[in-house]
């Protein structure tokens, strides 16, 4: 294991101070157990949450054992009911509805601008490349106001059109610049072979680029989808009539409350929505971790 | 991205050296073609974000309520908000207080969790992915929510402190310790910039260290002199991101505090302010000059970040650019 003791700067690892020409399995170990350790003490807070939303309403405060003592499965069909007269359904769809809008849009657009960032000559390409650089780092606040009165002159106020539309105009500069970056990284020889066969630059992009960019397009999706699911304060913003609720927008009526009588439904309707994130990173560990790296890397 | 942020990006568009072909320049598609794949993009640009920008700054001049059309008030909203409004000034020293806690920590745990996993080979994959996953929930309502309970009066945190003899009660209801507790929610989310400390310590060549090494270098040595300077752009990427982003956080400081920004004012961070007197109160063109001197401020920050960095940022691979 030559790679460990070259690499060997570890803090995490003072329990290996004796030489480090033998090798030491127990400095290994060390750092295994602190890994796990500093593991336990993360997920703490989403062990207490499943743990929670099966506890009774009386066990909540009154014990601080992390398991209940029996499941408490009707705080799952409280939360089934949702939030005043609109079912959990409604509150899943519509905030499926607004994710999924997202990450259509994102797709499209933001694989568009790329593809002209990336391959395509035209003026001014160097100083709009960096406005797109720039608006990564833009603060929302700053245009926030203004879209609102847009939005609400167009009559899009408590619709789902703020939270859709923007995406479609390739707004999340952070997308277009992580598929620009993926496409530098493809061989230009293909695209040459297609233009000489005639190919023009729309079916370039449709035929060649889009198919080899598909990792960088999933990492986009996967991003949009969990990161629109979360958001709260567009939202928060947006929408104000119940029936539009998303189920983020849900579980914040419960933020005022200050009874924890509502607590196991109230975190058996948060297990739900954090559900579809979960699963989505099981499913795309890899693109996401990948994705953030190179976020970060290439350039 | 790393060198994205020191180069000037005109620069950064020219290197296409990966694929070797970098002077080849022999497309002749019309301009034409690119406009309309940038069309979407660039509507977005003029409609949602420069023309948006322009009129907040007017609107930063007026006294506007979404009703009755923008009365022209000069510097009345800037002379207010740095002379008369106390809650102004505590929700800035808020907003500083928990960028200076949380920012530093976050990057600290991450890079010491990367350096780590650097020298785990078993398992590194799972304790990226296991390590990476509260930045993806971190964000959400739900934990907030989860947050606030735990670190309650009779939470778990409490708990265990008054355990411990240390008698301290809810953070959530005591001002400075709320701060902290929305400051720790960020250091939990440290996967994500851990994530790219471990891809830029992967990129380190090994001959620096076999050399440093039979050069008697120890790991500590090895540690100043190869790793950190090695992966100084790297933090300074991670740097830059997470201040601006801790700037604009929302959401944990709503959910923790009941969306009040208490106990105190404690956690009336900039952004719950800004929707306070935008949104609640209806006085657009003060939350537009909010707005301004925020986007200022972070340019502020931004620009001395830069600065600080030809002090202390290496770039290996200088002379290539």
């Amino acid at each position: 294991m030559t790679a460990e003791t070259r690499q060997g700067e570890a803090p995490a690892a003072p329990a290996a101070p004796a030489g480090r020409r033998k090798p030491v399995p127990w400095g290994r170990v060390a750092l295994h157990a602190a890994c796990v350790a500093a593991l336990l003490v993360m997920l703490y807070p989403l062990a207490w949450l499943v743990a929670t939303s099966f506890k009774p309403a009386d066990e909540v405060i009154a014990s601080l054992r992390l398991l209940p003592s029996r499941l408490e499965w009707s705080n799952y069909s409280t939360a089934m009911d949702g939030v005043g007269d609109v079912s959990l359904t409604r509150l899943l769809g519509n905030s499926l509805l607004v994710s999924g809008g997202a990450v259509l849009g994102n797709v499209l657009s933001c694989s568009l601008a790329a593809y002209a960032f990336a391959r395509l000559r035209f003026r001014m390409r160097r100083p709009l490349f960096a406005f797109m650089i720039a608006t990564i780092m833009l603060p929302h606040h700053a245009v926030l106001i203004p879209q609102y009165i847009v939005f609400n002159q167009l009559g899009m106020v408590n619709t789902y059109w703020p939270l859709i539309l923007p995406k479609f105009l390739a707004t999340e500069a952070f997308f277009v610049f992580l598929i620009v970056q993926f496409m530098r990284g493809l061989p230009k020889e293909l695209e040459e072979a297609a233009r000489i066969d005639g190919c023009g630059p729309f079916r370039t992009f449709a035929r060649i680029i889009l198919p080899l960019v598909r990792p960088a397009l999933i990492t986009t999706a996967i991003f949009t989808f969990i990161w629109t699911w979360n958001d709260f304060f567009t939202q928060l913003i947006y929408l104000f009539e119940p029936e539009k609720y998303t189920l983020t927008l849900a579980l914040r009526t419960f933020v005022d409350a200050s009874s924890t009588s509502a607590f196991g439904p109230m975190f058996a309707m948060s297990v739900f929505a954090l559900l579809p994130i979960v699963l989505f990173f099981l499913a795309f560990q890899r693109f996401l971790v990948e994705g953030m790296a190179n976020s970060g890397i290439k350039g | 991205m790393t060198t994205t942020t020191r180069t000037p990006p005109k620069r950064t568009a020219e290197r296409t050296a990966r694929t070797g072909s970098a002077g080849r320049r022999s497309r002749r598609e019309p301009q034409g073609a690119a406009w309309v794949f940038l069309s979407p993009w660039v509507l977005g640009a003029v409609v949602l974000t420069l023309l948006p920008m322009a009129v907040s700054l007017y609107l930063s001049f007026t006294d506007y309520n979404m009703f009755d059309a923008p009365q022209w008030i000069g510097l009345r909203n800037y002379t207010q908000m740095f002379t008369e409004d106390a809650r102004y000034w505590r929700s800035v020293v808020s907003t500083l207080t928990y960028v200076v806690i949380a920012v530093p920590l976050q990057l600290g745990l991450a890079l010491a969790v990367a350096l780590a996993l650097k020298s785990i080979r078993r398992g590194r994959g799972f304790y990226r992915s296991a390590f990476y996953a509260p930045s993806l929930l971190g964000a959400s309502m739900s934990i907030a929510l989860v947050w606030r309970a735990i670190f309650n009066d009779g939470g778990t945190v409490d708990d265990l402190l008054s355990r411990a003899g240390l008698d301290i009660g809810g953070w959530v209801n005591r001002p400075g310790w709320a701060l902290l507790a929305v400051a720790l929610l960020t250091v939990w989310q440290f996967g994500a910039p851990m994530v790219i400390f471990l891809a830029g310590l992967q990129q380190i060549p090994s001959e620096l260290y076999e050399a440093a090494a039979v050069d008697g270098a120890g790991r500590w040595r090895q540690f100043v002199s190869i790793t950190v300077p090695m992966l100084s752009p790297v933090i300074f990427f991670n740097l830059v991101l997470q201040t601006i982003q801790a700037f604009q956080v929302f959401t944990p400081a709503f959910a923790v505090s009941g969306g009040k920004g208490g106990p105190a004012d404690s956690t009336l961070f900039y952004t719950l302010y800004l929707y306070d007197r935008g949104f609640t109160a209806s006085h657009m063109g003060y939350a537009s000059a909010m707005a301004w001197v925020l986007l200022v401020a972070i340019g502020i920050v931004t620009a001395l970040l830069f600065r600080s960095s030809r002090g202390w940022v290496f770039y290996a691979n200088e002379e290539e650019r």
